[in-house]
């Protein structure tokens, strides 16, 4: 156990190191040069000086060490466009993300762990029915246009909600901080919600067909408790792709930041990849991708430690 | 020895030791010694049974001679002619000459494909046109007792156990194989069901002089269709001989218990206690010179220092055990 | 010896004495289908997913004959005639800002956003498909190597890769198809290797390997004809991930530029009008919407029509 966990540890190494180098390759792939993109029109003197300034005059395997050396000490260089330091707006960005990505992601589950369970129960029933297309209307819809929707009913229609931006709020435990927050957080939680639903249900139907039910049952236990045994026993599960939802939570949530200028990393991932700001799109993209490999890996070791009936060789 | 009808099958030293990885990190690397110096020979038109707890190497066995997987060590001899030796038999002509059939019938089909075609696919990868294939697949049906019309086109899920055995059967017979290694083929079968398909297996013996190589853990089959017997124990052989030999004056300790735990045919009979105590020993480190000491009655100090050689101890009947090896140093081999 | 070509059954209360009886019953009358035939009945007597396997049809045909249909130029601008609600006369679903048809648009739309999400997984289909069955057939070292590219690129999460890959190829159709085909490769290799090594591992592929067939010829006849099935209803979840993707690529400006139609570019230059004509911006999305859902739900009607076992 303790072995397996250490290895599934050091297996990461090599996978974050794969990561980064795509990363550096992705911004490469880009034709010219980052630099000629953002100057336009200037003097050749001036951009070879530039150039070297940055960095970018060097091999390429070069240039990746010294990228790699520099992100790990959290030094992610300067935005092209802004001048800021990239790791200072990166961590701000990252910060209001995981604001609305863990709200999306408490709200999804409850809701989705709630009526997923409650449908597999009732397997069959209205409730079943409902649940049931609602998870496949919830893992198709796009959640982009979801946003739209949103925003059409309760800020143009009803006058509700802002239809953008976070506010000004001093404390984000204020209703003006919250009220802009809570179309966003909807619209990320749809998909997550139905997947865990989809999952909770699953799960339920299949644990109520094992003979320990049965038993349970003919025990003369109440169905209440019953429900309660099943719901300890599918909740593992659940729990573990919920974790794998909010990972892709974080990465996916820049069509939705978009939408509603939300000023997180998918936000400003957007800007940068039209500004051409190749600092801050390697970084936002690094930092999002190794986000994305550590709770895999948590929701991987989680797993094995609540279930010891996996085991890995 | 003009009487010894002549070896059609000779597996001299065969081996294979799996690698199991460590439960440490970078920790040794193990092997399972699932299968250590085998030898043994089967005269043509005879069968000889292997028997042996699970996980004794009895299937490994079959999986090498099959070359299903790679022999660290060792030659297999097919009427006459090595497998990979000059001018020598290759593994394609092995594997038309040798053939098998597997323990679970339905894992053994495959699903999407008629039972005809399951059969007719082994000729049809040797270069028979495919109608001749499927002719040749419906007689095969036929001679397991099928009738070609109602079962030609039925996919395995739609047959019994029984029936799909027979296919399986069918298969191994498509190629017209010398010989046919029977790996538990009927130890997964209800008890009536298993008797008719020994006896098929019995009779097309006899019609198309096949030889067999009879796997199995029941004592009382190996018995009913053998004419020689190797008992396995850990990988090893401990004990070869006629079915008569093996039966009646077993001479390794292994073997003798081995009969003696089996329920006993008359109910007044009772096992007072059997003598074979315990699993068997882990394979990865087995024990050092008999494997089977630490389960052995008349186990003694010479036993653990020293491995004893498989020992021909009378015509055709060999043991590995140092009582019925002369001057061995046990008390008993004097 | 049991008589060929019956089956015995069991009757709880046997016609003579009233007690459980078996009987011999003939089994040749039974009509014989190969296993695809059987799929394919149990799918066409599915009313959901022949009813979403119709709406894909219609709006595939649609999208492949819009030329044809006398609608009017999608991308023809009329100033005098911007944002008009759904249901005016001559435009029964309004116009955009720019005063462009929106049915017109709508159907013309498909065009790209059909094949900018099946294109994709087709050819992610075809390199995935080879690499995971070589990788599960082969094993070993061969294994290693695609599956540990495969585990790096499986890192991100999928609308991350893809915009990061098409923001650094910069916008354009082509480049979003290259970086939703990169995407769509690992889960496809993943599921592919899963599969095979699955069904390599089965008593039947070694059955192949003993009578001494070549490994091409297992594979035709063994190995594709198992793994096909799950990797083409996981290719039709895909589609629906894929149109929804690839169309948010077109939304934040990666995909198709102006003035073409395509669903997700539609939805883009609709939204600053959500004030003056709520339900004209809705409608790419919902095209979107109903696209991705029909693939969805046939993908649930093949798996179940395949799942059960014969």
């Amino acid at each position: 156990m303790f072995y397996y966990i250490l290895r599934r540890v050091l297996y990461t190494i090599p996978i974050a190191i794969g990561v980064s180098l795509v990363v550096f390759a992705l911004v490469h792939l880009a034709p010219g040069d980052p630099l000629s993109a953002v100057m336009g029109e200037v003097d050749q003197k001036m951009l070879a000086e530039m150039r070297a300034s940055f960095g970018y005059d060097k091999p390429l395997p070069v240039q990746y060490i010294i990228w790699l050396g520099s992100a790990l000490t959290g030094d992610m260089g300067y935005s092209l466009r802004t001048g800021a330091p990239v790791f200072g707006t990166l961590i701000d960005a990252a910060a209001n993300t995981m604001i609305i990505g863990t709200a999306a992601a408490l709200l999804g589950f409850i809701i989705g762990a709630t009526f997923g369970m409650l449908a597999g129960y009732n397997h069959g029933a209205w409730l079943d029915k409902v649940v049931s297309s609602a998870t496949i209307a919830g893992v198709s819809v796009p959640h982009y246009w979801l946003a739209i929707l949103l925003v059409i009913v309760f800020s143009v229609q009803l006058g509700w909600m802002p239809a953008m931006g976070a506010g000004s709020a001093a404390s984000i435990l204020s209703w003006e901080a919250w009220k802009h927050m809570i179309l966003p957080v909807i619209a990320l939680a749809a998909i997550p919600c139905a997947i865990v639903a989809r999952t909770a249900r699953a799960c339920v139907m299949e644990i109520l067909s094992m003979e320990f039910v049965e038993a349970l049952r003919a025990r003369g236990l109440s169905e209440r408790r019953i429900l309660l045994h099943v719901a300890r026993n599918a909740l593992p599960t659940v729990l573990a792709v919920m974790g794998l939802q909010f990972a892709h939570l974080l990465g996916g949530s820049i069509l939705v930041e978009t939408v509603f200028t939300w000023p997180g990393t998918g936000y400003l991932l957007n800007l940068a990849i039209f500004d051409r700001d190749i600092p801050v799109l390697q970084g936002t993209i690094l930092l999002l991708a190794l986000f994305f490999v550590s709770i895999n890996l948590v929701v991987d070791i989680l797993q094995t430690w609540a279930d010891p009936r996996i085991s890995r060789g | 020895m003009n009487v010894e009808p002549r070896p059609l099958l000779n597996v001299r030293n065969l081996r294979k030791y799996f690698p199991v990885r460590s439960d440490r990190l970078m920790g040794p690397r193990l092997l399972v010694q699932a299968v250590d110096d085998v030898n043994f020979a089967i005269a043509e038109g005879e069968t000889l049974g292997i028997v042996g707890e699970s996980g004794c190497g009895k299937s490994t066995t079959a999986r090498l001679l099959m070359h299903l997987i790679a022999p660290d060590a060792g030659e297999v001899w097919l009427g006459g002619k090595r497998l990979g030796g000059p001018d020598g038999l290759t593994l394609r002509q092995l594997r038309r000459s040798m053939q098998m059939v597997f323990q679970d019938s339905y894992a053994s089909l495959n699903p999407r494909l008629s039972v005809q075609d399951s059969i007719a696919f082994s000729p049809r990868a040797h270069g028979v046109p495919a109608p001749q294939a499927i002719d040749k697949a419906r007689e095969l049906l036929a001679l397991v007792g099928l009738d070609p019309d109602q079962f030609g086109r039925r996919y395995p899920h739609e047959l019994s156990g029984g029936q799909r055995q027979r296919i399986n059967v069918a298969r191994a017979l498509a190629l017209e194989p010398k010989l046919v290694i029977l790996d538990e083929a009927v130890s997964a079968l209800d008890k009536s069901i298993e008797a008719q398909v020994l006896n098929l297996l019995m009779d097309l013996k006899r019609e198309l002089r096949l030889t067999y190589l009879f796997i199995s853990h029941d004592l009382n089959v190996v018995q009913y269709v053998s004419d020689h017997v190797l008992v396995m124990y850990l990988g090893k052989v401990v004990e070869l001989g006629t079915v008569d030999d093996i039966y009646h004056r077993p001479r390794h300790p292994y073997t003798q218990a081995l009969l003696a735990s089996r329920p006993s045919m008359d109910p007044d009979v009772k096992i007072e206690q059997s003598p074979l105590a315990g699993d068997p020993p882990n394979p990865i480190n087995p024990p050092s010179g008999c494997r089977f000491r630490t389960r052995c009655a008349f186990a003694e100090g010479v036993c653990e220092k020293v491995e004893p050689a498989l020992t021909g101890i009378g015509r055709g009947h060999a043991v590995a055990c140092h009582m019925r090896i002369p001057a061995s140093g046990h008390t008993a081999g004097r | 010896m049991k008589p060929a070509g019956t089956d015995k059954i069991m009757l709880p209360f046997g016609a003579d004495s009233g007690r459980p009886t078996a009987v011999e019953v003939p089994v040749g009358s039974v009509v014989q289908r190969t296993y695809w035939e059987n799929v394919w009945r149990r799918v066409t007597r599915d009313p959901f997913t022949v009813a979403c396997a119709l709406v894909l049809m219609a709006i595939a045909a649609a999208a492949l004959l819009a030329p044809w249909l006398g609608l009017p130029e999608p991308t023809l601008t009329d100033s005098a005639r911007r944002l008009l609600p759904v249901g005016s006369p001559g435009h029964i679903l309004g116009t955009d800002e720019l005063g462009r048809d929106m049915l017109s648009r709508i159907i013309h739309g498909g065009r790209l956003s059909l094949m900018m999400g099946i294109v994709p997984v087709l050819i992610a289909l075809m390199i995935g498909g080879s690499a995971g069955l070589i990788a599960g057939f082969v094993g070993g070292r061969v294994n290693m190597l695609i599956m540990r590219v495969t585990d790096v690129f499986y890192a991100f999460p999928s609308i991350l890769l893809a915009v990061a890959i098409a923001g650094a190829l910069g916008a354009g159709i082509g480049n979003a198809l290259l970086a939703i085909t990169i995407v769509f490769i690992p889960p496809i290799t993943r599921v592919t290797e899963s599969v095979t090594t699955q069904v390599r591992s089965m008593d039947f592929v070694e059955a192949a390997r003993a009578s001494g067939a070549g490994t091409l010829a297992i594979i035709r006849t063994h190995v594709l004809g198992n793994v096909l099935g799950p990797i083409f209803v996981y290719a039709t979840v895909l589609i629906s991930v894929s149109i929804v993707i690839s169309a948010g690529l077109s939304f934040i400006g990666l995909g198709a530029s102006p003035p073409a139609a395509e669903w997700g570019l539609m939805l883009n230059t609709l939204r600053e009008s959500i004030f003056l004509a709520p339900l004209n911006a809705i409608l790419p999305g919902f095209m979107i919407f109903i696209t991705s859902m029909c693939f969805n739900l046939i993908s649930d009607g093949l798996r179940s029509a395949m799942d059960v076992r014969l």
